[in-house]
């Protein structure tokens, strides 16, 4: 399972990038959020999977998954829930004040030139 | 701290006062308040005359940099003691001249004496200081203060161009010789100088012996104008003609000279120092006379004499280094190279100081220094005609004058060289004595060229800029004082010889004297008929018939194309270096994020997996797996479509909704894998997520209508498969290298007993690691606070800020 696990977050981390290397505002965050679904996944199955039972000792099992990947990956979600929506609320705002998502448009090379 | 540090200090301490003097005393010219500190300097270094020439040093010490073993250490000894004479002598006569040579009124006086001031301490420092450190630091503050001065008229252009030609090549020659000092440390554990010289030995077997050797040569060269680095003395002419009569001759760029001297001790056994240093003089001094010729400014010329002069002190400094290997000294004719540096080092300084200042008063009362306009001014100018001639006669080494001796024994120390039998020298050694005599002939012409186009010849008032007339005694008495003293070192040369030369000498060589000895020397006038005789009455008759035939093999210089000259392979290289370096920067940093995100992505795919393939990392072992179901099977061929179908989808909608997608069934990962709370946790967020995502895309206004599919492109797809590709090897491999066990079971075990909770996802959170939860707690509320702040402020941009 870890093998097809670490398959699908490849594939995950492709996507991401390719979005992240594209010209449109949109694109690029939605790859971040790829990119954490990756991450996230990735932490999980480098944790191994179905070990045991959930981590509840309420289970009265032998054996538990391993708890410490899950408690990270709860934090790396709430972080990247923060700051995926900052930078919504900002490519947001970004559109409002330039009328542009195409990254293309908003070098700031140029016009200091 | 010392009377003698506070004797190197007190330029720099002084020239803290004289913007002071400058504004309080306007109606007296400021160089009056300079020039009793150099003539106090000047005498006091007098006294040190008796306890030198008793081959006795002074070494007085002053903590700076304990720790490190750099201290600064005075010390005073023949050759020092020879160059603080030169200093504080010539800058009390170059401060008298400056007085009367700069308008009060005219020049900004207060910052050419604070500069001023500034080389003087500075040069003090570095041939009074015997600590290496320390007397790079002095090194460095005089080129930025001969900097500074050549920059004086910075209003003109070429001025910038000298000083920013001066400092980039003296500074590189100077950082090169903090490298040798730096590598002379590593083999001898100690700065000082002192305590270097008795290690040589040691120092000659060492593998760092040439990197050290060369490095302390580089900054010799450059700082001492020696070929391929002399372009930037001719330039340097742009400064105020006191300051190249001060720096430009006389010090600074003796200071090369100086540090090839002090180091004979260290490295002058080695064949490789006495080609270099020997060698380069001589290329120096044949390529400076050569080129001197061409010349048609006065200061030019003047600039590459000196140039071919200090090629002529440093070639005898190399071959007085070889009299190293012949121990005896009773009859060690070698050590005759070593005394003729020594004499025509301070012959040079006597009379193109007295050149200079020369040409300097020409300028002043005729407005031009260009040999064309000039002519005729013998009858108008006879003092300043005395004084250029007999400066001139001496450089062209004519007796009675002190040039004349010290050409001789320049002559005498070249044909000795047939006679070693080092280095080769028995085949290359011819070399010589020849190249020194085309050498002497180029220098005639030249000297002559400087007296008789000025002062001989027709007299061209309508060419000049003002109606010339003698200059005021007071800019006379400088270089009056320094042509008699060419003429009685000429006279009477062993003045010097047994106060100056001898204990410069026994600093130099000190290896060949015996403990309380002393070299002998005498200088005569007359040798009887020797070569060096025959050789100098060729050089006057071959120059005098060169010089009046000169207009018809000028045409030669012209066949010499400008392109291929040093200072167009080095404006070249300035020019090409700052364009190379602005496309190249222009092409990296073009701007658009897409690039650098590429750079960077590639970079990382470039270091991952060169690590894996080098190191053999890569690693598949399978009996660590758990087994595969037909949910997650599933499940991962959902998130795996999904995801690559956002790659292919045209519409903003779509996407957004197909990355919910892949979240939703990233929670369902959870809940197969047995994460109740992270299944929870991502169900909700990825539901405000996808609504956030809609209210910023969905009701944004219609921008672009049309929608583009993604355009493929062949490097992102590469980069995105390889980012993707490694992720995976390093996945796969971390999961196969499990080095150590879980410490979770410790969680599992201790849950309920210590934390009092069943959940030990929760546990964990808010109590084994609740610190984590706090800053994550932090971060949500900076996101919310920056996404409110970010919509509710609106400064227009008319009143920002």
């Amino acid at each position: 399972m870890e093998v097809l696990m670490s398959i699908v977050v490849g594939i995950l981390f492709s996507a991401a990038v390719y979005l992240m290397l594209s010209k449109s505002l949109l694109r690029i965050i939605i790859g971040t959020g790829l990119l954490s679904h990756g991450a996230h996944l990735l932490i999980l199955t480098m944790g191994g999977l179905k070990t045991g039972a959930a981590p509840l000792l309420g289970e009265h099992a032998k054996v538990y998954v391993d708890p410490l990947p899950q408690a990270l990956i709860l934090t790396a979600i709430v972080i990247s829930f923060g700051v995926t929506s900052f930078f919504l609320v900002l490519a947001y705002r970004s559109y409002q004040e330039l009328g542009t998502d195409d990254m293309d448009q908003l070098r700031g090379n140029d016009q200091y030139e | 701290m010392s009377y003698l540090h506070l004797a190197i200090l007190a330029p720099l301490l002084f020239s803290i006062f004289i913007p002071f003097f400058y504004k309080i005393f306007r109606r007296i010219h400021t160089g009056w308040f300079v020039l009793p500190l150099p003539i106090i300097l000047f005498i006091y270094f007098l006294t040190f005359i008796p306890i030198t020439s008793n081959q006795k040093t002074i070494i007085e010490s002053l903590n700076w940099i304990p720790s490190l073993g750099i201290n600064f250490t005075a010390k005073v000894d023949g050759l020092g003691l020879l160059f603080a004479l030169l200093i504080t002598g010539i800058g009390a006569l170059v401060v008298l001249y400056s007085i009367y040579y700069l308008a009060k009124d005219k020049e900004k006086l207060n910052t050419f004496y604070v500069y001023l001031l500034l080389f003087m301490g500075a040069m003090l420092g570095v041939v009074l200081s015997d600590n290496l450190i320390v007397m790079y630091a002095f090194w460095e503050l005089t080129s930025f203060s001969s900097f500074l001065l050549i920059g004086y008229w910075y209003e003109r252009d070429k001025s910038r161009y000298g000083a920013q030609k001066s400092m980039l090549i003296t500074v590189f020659g100077g950082l090169a010789m903090l490298c040798g000092i730096i590598l002379l440390y590593i083999m001898t554990g100690t700065f000082s100088i002192t305590e270097i010289v008795p290690q040589s030995n040691e120092i000659f077997h060492h593998a760092l012996f040439i990197p050290a050797l060369l490095c302390i040569l580089l900054g010799a060269f450059t700082k001492s104008a020696q070929f391929p680095f002399y372009i930037w003395l001719p330039d340097a002419m742009e400064a105020p003609t006191p300051v190249s009569a001060y720096l430009h001759s006389a010090t600074m760029v003796k200071a090369g000279i100086y540090l090839v001297a002090r180091f004979t001790p260290v490295f002058g056994e080695s064949s490789v120092w006495f080609w270099l240093v020997a060698g380069v003089g001589m290329i120096t001094l044949i390529w400076g006379s050569v080129f001197a010729v061409k010349q048609t400014d006065l200061k030019s010329i003047l600039a590459f004499s000196t140039v071919s002069q200090l090629g002529l002190i440093m070639s005898l400094l190399g071959v007085g280094a070889a009299a190293l290997h012949y121990e005896a000294l009773d009859d060690n004719i070698f050590t005759v190279a070593t005394t003729a540096a020594i004499f025509h080092l301070i012959n040079h300084a006597t009379f193109k100081g007295s050149l200079f200042m020369a040409a300097g008063i020409i300028d002043h009362e005729t407005g031009t220094r260009d040999i064309h306009k000039l002519g005729g001014l013998m009858h108008v100018m006879p003092i300043t005609f005395t004084i250029s001639m007999i400066g001139a006669f001496s450089m062209a080494g004519l007796p009675p004058f002190n040039g004349f001796l010290s050409k001789e024994m320049f002559f005498t120390a070249m044909v000795h060289v047939t006679e070693m039998d080092i280095f080769n020298l028995e085949t290359w050694g011819v070399l010589f004595p020849v190249i020194a005599w085309f050498a002497s002939v180029f220098t005639f012409i030249y000297c002559m060229i400087l007296v008789f186009k000025t002062f001989m010849g027709k007299y061209q008032p309508e060419k000049l800029g003002k109606k010339p007339h003698e200059a005021p005694i007071g800019m006379l008495i400088s270089p009056i004082i320094l042509v008699s003293l060419v003429i009685i070192f000429g006279l009477f040369p062993n003045l010097l010889s047994d106060s100056l030369i001898s204990p410069a000498m026994a600093a130099v060589l000190p290896s060949l004297l015996q403990v309380g000895g002393v070299f002998e020397v005498h200088i005569t006038f007359w040798h009887g008929l020797t070569i060096e005789l025959f050789m100098t009455m060729g050089v006057i008759i071959m120059g005098l018939i060169l010089y009046k035939t000169y207009p018809k093999w000028k045409k030669i210089y012209k066949a010499i194309p400008e392109k291929l000259s040093i200072n167009g392979f080095y404006d070249g290289t300035i020019e090409r270096s700052q364009s190379v370096s602005n496309k190249l920067m222009n092409m990296n940093m073009n701007g658009s994020i897409r690039s650098y995100l590429a750079y960077i992505f590639a970079f990382l795919i470039i270091i991952l997996s060169t690590t894996l393939i080098w190191k053999n990392a890569f690693k598949l072992d399978t009996s660590n797996v758990s087994s595969i179901g037909v949910y997650e099977v599933v499940l991962a061929i959902f998130v795996m479509v999904g995801s690559i179908s956002i790659l292919f989808v045209k519409s903003r909608m779509t996407s957004i909704i197909l990355l919910g997608a892949v979240g939703y069934t990233v929670s369902l990962f959870y809940v197969l894998f047995r994460a109740p709370d992270l299944a929870l946790t991502q169900l909700v967020i990825e539901t405000i997520s996808v609504a956030l995502f809609l209210v910023c895309f969905y009701h944004l206004p219609k921008l672009r209508k049309f929608e583009t599919r993604l355009t493929f492109k062949l490097t992102n797809a590469l980069i995105s498969f390889g980012v993707g590709a490694v992720v995976t090897a390093i996945a796969l491999s971390a999961h196969s290298n499990k080095l150590f066990s879980s410490i979770s079971q410790y969680y599992v075990e201790n849950t309920y007993e210590e934390a009092a909770g069943k959940n030990m996802v929760n546990v964990i959170l808010v109590d084994f690691r609740g610190f984590d939860t706090l800053f994550e707690i932090t971060v949500l509320a900076i996101a919310a606070l920056g996404i409110y702040s970010m919509i509710k402020l609106r400064l227009n941009r008319g009143k920002e800020g």
